[in-house]
């Protein structure tokens, strides 16, 4: 289940790519929306610990233009309720995310990220 | 009581591949319903378990947190562990979110003094240290039990970023084996890393004496 919540944790970590390596670009996907719980003390939570800009961009790669390019001061329902269908509705099942600087090719199949990388590429 | 996670969805065959919940299992569950109240109290974002297998320990805190109420993220080596991870989460409703690769690689940037709940259920097994090397290699059932010398070749490397990783008041849950020298992982974490630690429940399961140890930061105080 690759959600915007996991995107927004993962970078390329091959050996000496440190630059430019975050966040990956989504290549090729098929989306499924899955609804889930709205919990709006999580996302309260949340937001100070999300990469905004790199949210908003995967967000608009995915089709989504519902959230504002700066987080919002004020805080409401409405708000709440689009960040919470971005970060955690939208599911890519298949395609890849590929490393802006290195090019690496991480592949998403079955809604798992391989973010495996082989021997020679580990830091 | 809080019900094991239901695994009816795994057969037989799975089990092949990935490691099926035993006793070391267990005991991780079972220290974490003893600390449940104390983990509610945290208000985690970020649940994370290495190595998570069937996904068994993941759906239990899930549960004991509620579905909504945190992040679960998963990561295993191997790809039908992932899968299997995946399928437990769906099962027990409980969105456990695997990601394939070697411990923490592409999340400790983001992750970086983040995580509340830190879980590693690791190969602790004593073994040749070609043969823990290999089994992580080959990404197979292997790599879930077989741990080199003094079984914590795999350990190892994880002990040395659990500082990295841990949030202000996050905590870190490891199943050991006598084997691995207990009091010695807790002297090193403490001198090296300023991680305090405590053992939150011991037993001897069969030919195994095993050890739930939780570390935090020095400055909190653990609630009994």
């Amino acid at each position: 289940m690759v959600r915007l919540i996991t995107h927004n944790l993962l970078a390329c970590h091959v050996k000496g790519c440190t630059r430019n390596n975050f966040p990956l670009l989504f290549e090729n996907v098929q989306i499924e929306i899955q609804e889930s719980d709205f919990n709006p003390d999580f996302l309260r939570n949340f937001m100070p610990k999300l990469e905004w800009k790199a949210l908003v961009d995967a967000a608009r790669q995915l089709g989504d233009t519902s959230l504002p390019l700066e987080q919002p001061e004020m805080v409401d329902e409405e708000f709440l309720k689009a960040l919470h269908h971005v970060l955690l509705e939208i599911h890519v099942m298949e395609g890849a995310m590929v490393c802006q600087n290195c090019k690496h090719v991480y592949p998403i199949s079955n809604g798992i990220p391989n973010m495996l990388l082989a021997e020679h590429e580990i830091g | 009581m809080i019900p094991t996670p239901d695994l009816s969805h795994l057969t037989k065959d799975d089990f092949e591949h990935v490691y099926e919940p035993a006793e070391d299992t267990f005991i991780l569950l079972d220290a974490l319903e003893q600390d449940a109240e104390e983990l509610r109290n945290l208000k985690p974002s970020f649940c994370l378990e290495i190595g998570s297998g069937s996904g068994c320990v993941s759906a239990f805190i899930g549960t004991i947190l509620g579905s909504s109420a945190s992040m679960f993220l998963c990561t295993d080596i191997n790809p039908l562990a992932c899968r299997a991870t995946l399928k437990t989460g769906t099962r027990n409703k409980i969105p456990l979110e695997p990601v394939q690769c070697s411990l923490t690689a592409p999340l400790l940037p983001r992750l970086s003094h983040s995580v509340d709940v830190l879980l590693f259920n690791p190969p602790y097994v004593p073994t040749f240290r070609e043969e823990a090397e290999d089994a992580q290699g080959h990404r197979g059932i292997q790599g879930a039990w077989a741990g080199g010398a003094a079984g914590m070749e795999v350990t190892q490397h994880l002990l040395d970023i659990v500082q990295e990783l841990l949030s202000e008041t996050g905590r870190f849950y490891l199943v050991a084996v006598k084997q691995n020298d207990v009091p010695a992982i807790r002297r090193k974490m403490l001198e090296v890393y300023n991680l305090p630690s405590e053992i939150v429940i011991q037993r001897q399961a069969g030919r195994e004496h095993l050890f739930v140890v939780k570390f935090f930061r020095q400055h909190i105080t653990i609630m009994k």
